[in-house]
C-alpha cells in the first residue's frame, strides 16, 4: 500500500519529514487518524500529540496547535510549535507546566486570559507527552 | 610636514580604529550567518502557508464571504498605515538611508494620512524628527524570535479591524546578497494571496469549516510575513554592517600606509637636519 509523505513544519524550521502508514493528529474537532489515500482535507490543530506509525516504529511528537493539509498522499502540518516527544525535557516541560499554571491563577482581571489558557494547556499537553514518552522508554529499557 | 611625534600618534589610533572596525566585520559576518540561516529555516513554512491559504481563498464563494474574511478584503482607503523595519544602529552605509528614502516616498505620494509602527530606532527616529505619526515602536533583539514579533501583528491587525487603517505595508529590506540589499514594500492588509501555481486542489474538505480555517490562518498568515520581513531585515542590516565594515578597515590600513610613509620621511628629514648641523659644526670648529 502506498505510504504517506509527511512533512511537519513550524516557523521556525522544518521539524520533521518522513513516510508514515497512518498519522493520529489532534484536529480541533477530535482527534482524527489519517490512512494512505485520503480525500484531500484542510483542518486546524488544538495543542496535543500527534503519532506517526510507520511499520513497527512509532513516532511523537507534542504540538501546540496549527493546520494540517492533506492532498495526494502528501500530508503538510503546519505547527505554531512541534516537539519530538523523545526531545523534551521532562524535567523542564513539568517546570514550564507549573509556571503556565501559577500565571493563569494570578493573571490580573482585564488581562488576556484566553491567551494565558491556551499556554497552560499546550504546556500540559507537552508534559503528558514528554512522561509518557519516558515511561515507554524506562522500564524495558529499550535502546 | 608634521613632527615625528605626531605622526606616531595618529599612526596609533588609526591602527586602533581599524581594530574595531575589523572586529565589527567579524561580529557582523556570524550575526548575518545566523539571520540568513533563520530565514532560510523558517522559509518552508511560509510557502506552505501561502499555498494553503491561496487555496482556501479560491475555494470561498466570492459572492458571500464569511465575515472572517474582512482580512482580505479590499475598501477604500481613507488611512494608511505603514510598518517600517529599520536596523537599531548605524554603521552599516546606506542601509538605513536608502530605507527612510522609500519611507518617505511613501508618506510624500500617499493621498491620505499614513500612521507608522516603526520596528527599530532607526525608523522611529525618523518618524518622529519628520512630524508623522507614530502609533507604536518595537524594538527587537539581536536575533528577533518569532514570539518577538507577534504582537506587531497583533497591532496593525487591530488596527485593520477597527477601521483605523485600510490598508497596511511593511517596508524593510530584502536580503539579495552579500553586496545587494534592496528595500521592498509589501503590502500586508488586506491580505492578497498571490494567486499560486498550485492553487488547483478546490476540492478540499475544511475542518471545521473554511470559515474558522480562514479566522486562523489569515494572522497566522500575516505574523508568517511579519517575521520573514524582519528576518530578512536583519541579514541585510548584518550584510551591510559587514561590507562597510570592511570597507573602513581597508581603508585604515591604506591611511597607516600613507602616514608611516610620511613618517618615514619626516624622520629621514630629521636624521639629515642633524646631520648637516653636525657636519656644519665641525666645521665652523676646524676652521676656527
Amino acid at each position: 500500500m502506498a505510504k504517506l509523505q509527511l512533512d511537519i513544519v513550524s516557523a521556525t524550521g522544518a521539524v520533521y519529514s518522513g513516510q508514515a502508514d497512518e498519522v493520529i493528529a489532534p484536529a480541533s474537532e477530535g482527534e482524527i487518524a489519517v490512512l494512505p489515500s485520503h480525500a484531500p482535507l484542510i483542518t486546524t490543530l488544538r495543542p496535543g500529540e500527534l503519532r506517526i506509525l510507520n511499520g513497527q516504529q512509532e513516532t511523537s511528537l507534542a504540538i501546540s496547535g496549527g493546520f494540517l493539509e492533506i492532498v495526494n498522499n502528501k500530508m503538510t502540518v503546519l505547527a505554531d510549535q512541534a516537539e519530538e516527544a523523545s526531545a523534551i525535557d521532562l524535567a523542564k516541560a513539568d517546570e514550564a507546566l507549573r509556571l503556565a499554571r501559577q500565571r493563569v491563577a494570578e493573571l490580573p482581571k482585564d488581562q488576556d486570559l484566553d491567551k494565558a489558557l491556551a499556554e497552560l494547556r499546550s504546556a500540559h499537553v507537552r508534559a503528558s507527552i514528554a512522561r509518557r514518552a519516558s515511561d515507554r522508554r524506562s522500564p524495558p529499557r529499550q535502546r | 610636514m608634521a613632527n615625528t611625534r605626531d605622526l606616531r600618534r595618529r599612526i596609533r589610533s588609526v591602527k586602533n580604529i581599524a581594530k574595531v572596525t575589523g572586529a565589527m566585520q567579524l561580529i557582523a559576518a556570524s550575526k548575518m550567518r545566523r539571520a540568513q540561516q533563520a530565514a532560510e529555516e523558517g522559509k518552508a513554512y511560509a510557502d506552505k502557508i501561502q499555498v494553503v491559504l491561496s487555496d482556501l481563498v479560491a475555494s470561498l464563494d466570492q459572492e458571500n464571504l464569511p465575515p472572517e474574511a474582512a482580512l482580505l478584503t479590499q475598501r477604500e482607503v481613507s488611512k494608511t498605515l505603514m510598518v517600517l523595519v529599520t536596523p537599531d544602529r548605524g554603521l552599516c552605509g546606506a542601509l538605513v538611508s536608502n530605507i527612510l528614502r522609500v519611507a518617505a516616498t511613501i508618506v510624500r505620494d500617499s493621498k491620505t494620512p499614513v500612521a507608522t509602527v516603526s520596528v527599530g530606532r532607526k525608523g522611529e527616529t525618523f518618524i518622529v524628527r519628520t512630524g508623522n505619526e507614530l502609533r507604536a515602536a518595537f524594538k527587537l533583539s539581536d536575533r528577533p524570535r518569532f514570539e518577538e514579533t507577534t504582537p506587531i501583528t497583533r497591532i496593525v491587525v487591530e488596527e485593520f479591524r477597527n477601521h483605523k487603517a485600510d490598508r497596511v505595508v511593511i517596508v524593510y529590506s530584502d536580503f539579495k546578497n552579500l553586496l545587494i540589499q534592496r528595500p521592498v514594500v509589501t503590502q500586508l492588509l488586506p491580505v492578497e494571496p498571490s494567486k499560486a501555481e498550485n492553487a488547483t486542489h478546490s476540492s478540499y474538505i475544511y475542518e471545521p469549516s473554511a470559515a474558522a480555517v480562514l479566522e486562523r490562518i489569515v494572522p497566522r498568515y500575516i505574523e508568517t510575513v511579519v517575521y520573514h520581513a524582519i528576518l530578512e531585515a536583519a541579514a541585510s542590516e548584518h550584510s551591510a554592517r559587514m561590507v562597510a565594515m570592511q570597507k573602513a578597515t581597508d581603508a585604515a590600513s591604506d591611511f597607516v600606509e600613507d602616514l608611516t610613509l610620511d613618517l618615514n620621511k619626516a624622520r629621514q628629514e630629521q636624521i639629515t637636519g642633524e646631520l648637516l648641523d653636525i657636519v656644519g659644526g665641525v666645521a665652523a670648529v676646524q676652521t676656527g
